[in-house]
């Protein structure tokens, strides 16, 4: 087993789900399924592979061009608005469990 | 003429034409839905009030004698993963019960202003995680080919609606098989173009480097028109590629004799249900005697695709699924004392089994000490397998597998293994891993009749080449 009662908890904790204790259970058991199955991979031998990250990697970059550069066809002037006009305020706050006329409202943060 | 059994060009001709408009096509719909649908569950939300605006709007340019665009009153559905501006967009989860976008997807956004009437919203597994539409936060959408049966997922609604009839066409989402594999299930078109070649803008996300959209559609032809529609690049998002689009229904009638397609014997091993097996060797037969050269292919790394697919995936989702925090927009507990109770509360209960599941596997790949064992080495595998396809396309133009390794199962069959569900995508996640085009096409029937879909896979951007073999197959068959 690889995965403890111990590491669901903390996990849990890191994902900010409380589960209940049959989740916790259920988790442990699903958990250690899935990973060993995944253990698979350690098959390959991919010590001189470069990681993949992103598809978009593959097109418009240009490789001649250092950092964010490279990036360069993504990138687009960073003017006010320049996409779109944002939301008016009352259409941002309009989805939210609960809000004043200005803001989102929620309980107390001085103690976690 | 049937109203409910149109395809795209022959809907759009008949309101063209005035042997229709564009209200009686979406009142027809409607009626459809009225009648199946409580047996199906395709859709979630209907947005009649819109539709019916909009089908005015294009039955008032036919009147006026004006050309129409090419999906004037069209009547499409749309996967609840895709936001809808004033109407509710659930992602099939609990958590966004009450959500209203304020904003359209590029790609809703773009079908109407090529004149689609957005019927609703389709029923899908929960934030589009799942193969068989049982993880939907509102209950599964039935295959109606058989109502015991599931539709695939996670697109189910989309694809079991377009079935049955109750669209024209729709869009769906696929992040590793959830627009193929629920086509083949029901026994339509699915399209997954290249990652970047339709705009993500308003999809909510699951795992942003392989989610795609794309059509479920009754031909070949019409998912030509419905890609022409919505690809191409969108400021508003910056994986949309800068690649010029061409005209995908043009090159459709191209031939295909000469044409090299791929079989990789990786795709045709251990798990492949004999009557699908004989259904997609027919189909190669089929293509060869179209003037298809069959060549030989290997993709080796093939059966790692799903340990590496969902390493990526759930680390992606973990990280997407965090703003779910009962603050601006999702679902709150009540009576939580403190913010941190609130985010676990509300949490636990907007998100569905499977959603935690992925949540708790992603965060964990990703947490200190682990990162470099799983999340890392998946990437690494993953560069593995595109190089796979990079090596296979120097020799080929396209490569055939089956869309899934089974028909269509039974509800219930798989949903408490959650490691048997995961491979019913073993042929699919790897062109999402890839990056890839892929199209899913009926190919025949098991004796129970139960349809079986037929995989061709592009390089990247050459969806004319799959739609053009796709094409030549479906009007040979």
């Amino acid at each position: 087993m690889k995965v403890t009662e111990k590491d669901v908890a903390y996990v849990a904790e890191l994902a900010n789900l409380e589960l209940t204790e049959e989740e916790r259970t259920s988790m442990l058991r699903d958990l250690n399924s899935i990973l060993e199955y995944v253990d698979r991979l350690n098959e390959l031998d991919t010590s001189n592979v470069p990681p993949m990250a992103q598809v978009s990697d593959r097109y418009g970059v240009d490789e001649a061009k250092q950092g964010s550069e490279r990036f360069a066809y993504a990138s687009r002037e960073d003017v006010p608005e320049g996409l779109r006009k944002s939301l008016p305020h009352e259409e941002a706050l309009a989805n939210a469990p609960d809000a004043d006329e200005e803001f989102f409202r929620v309980p107390k943060v001085i103690e976690r | 003429m049937d109203p409910v059994s149109l395809t795209v060009d022959a809907a759009r001709s008949a309101v063209q034409e005035r042997k229709t408009t564009a209200v009686a096509l979406a009142e027809a719909h409607y009626a459809r839905i009225q009648k199946e649908d409580g047996q199906v569950c395709a859709y979630l939300t209907l947005s009649k009030e819109r539709a019916l605006e909009q089908a005015e709007r294009v039955d008032r340019m036919a009147a006026e004698g004006r050309t129409l665009p090419p999906l004037a009153g069209v009547p499409v559905g749309i996967k609840d993963v895709l936001s809808t501006r004033g109407v509710r967009t659930t992602a099939g989860s609990k958590i966004l019960e009450k959500y209203i976008p304020p904003y359209d997807c590029t790609a809703v956004a773009r079908l109407e202003a090529a004149g689609a009437v957005v019927l609703g919203k389709m029923n899908c597994d929960e934030f589009a995680m799942g193969s068989s539409n049982e993880n939907s936060g509102y209950g599964p959408v039935r295959n109606p080919r058989d109502l015991t049966r599931v539709p695939g997922g996670s697109s189910g609604g989309s694809a079991a609606a377009v079935a049955a009839d109750m669209a024209v066409f729709t869009l769906g989402t696929d992040t590793g098989g959830s627009i193929r594999q629920p086509a083949s299930f029901c026994g339509v078109v699915g399209l997954m173009p290249t990652y970047g070649r339709v705009s993500r803008y308003g999809l909510i996300a699951f795992a942003s480097s392989l989610d795609h959209i794309g059509p479920l559609t009754k031909t070949v032809k019409d998912a030509a028109i419905v890609l022409r529609t919505i690809a191409g690049r969108d400021p508003m998002d910056t994986t949309s590629a800068d690649v010029p689009v061409p005209d995908y229904v043009a090159e459709l009638d191209k031939p295909v004799r000469g044409l090299r397609v791929g079989v990789a014997k990786e795709y045709f091993g251990e798990g492949l249900d004999d009557e699908v097996r004989q259904a997609v060797e027919a189909a190669i037969d089929k293509l060869k005697s179209l003037g298809c050269e069959i060549v030989p292919v290997s993709l080796p790394h093939t059966p790692y695709a799903i340990p590496t697919y969902y390493l990526i995936a759930t680390a992606e989702a973990s990280a997407n699924l965090a703003r779910y925090d009962g603050v601006r927009y999702s679902h709150r507990a009540r009576g939580v004392k403190t913010l941190s109770e609130m985010y676990r509360r509300s949490r636990d209960e907007g998100f569905g089994a499977e959603v935690k599941r992925r949540i708790m596997l992603g965060t964990y790949a990703l947490s200190a000490g682990y990162y470099d064992a799983y999340y890392l080495k998946a990437q690494k595998v993953r560069t593995l397998l595109t190089r796979d396809f990079d090596e296979a396309f120097r020799k080929v133009d396209a490569i055939v597998t089956p869309t899934s390794p089974t028909a269509a199962f039974r509800l219930g069959e798989k949903s408490n293994d959650p490691l048997a569900m995961y491979l019913a995508d073993i042929y699919t996640v790897t062109a999402d891993l890839a990056g890839i085009p892929g199209i899913s096409i009926p190919c025949g029937e098991t004796k129970e009749k139960l349809p079986i879909g037929l995989q061709i896979l592009g390089k990247h951007f050459d969806e004319p080449t799959i739609l053009r073999v796709a094409h030549a197959f479906e009007q040979a068959a």
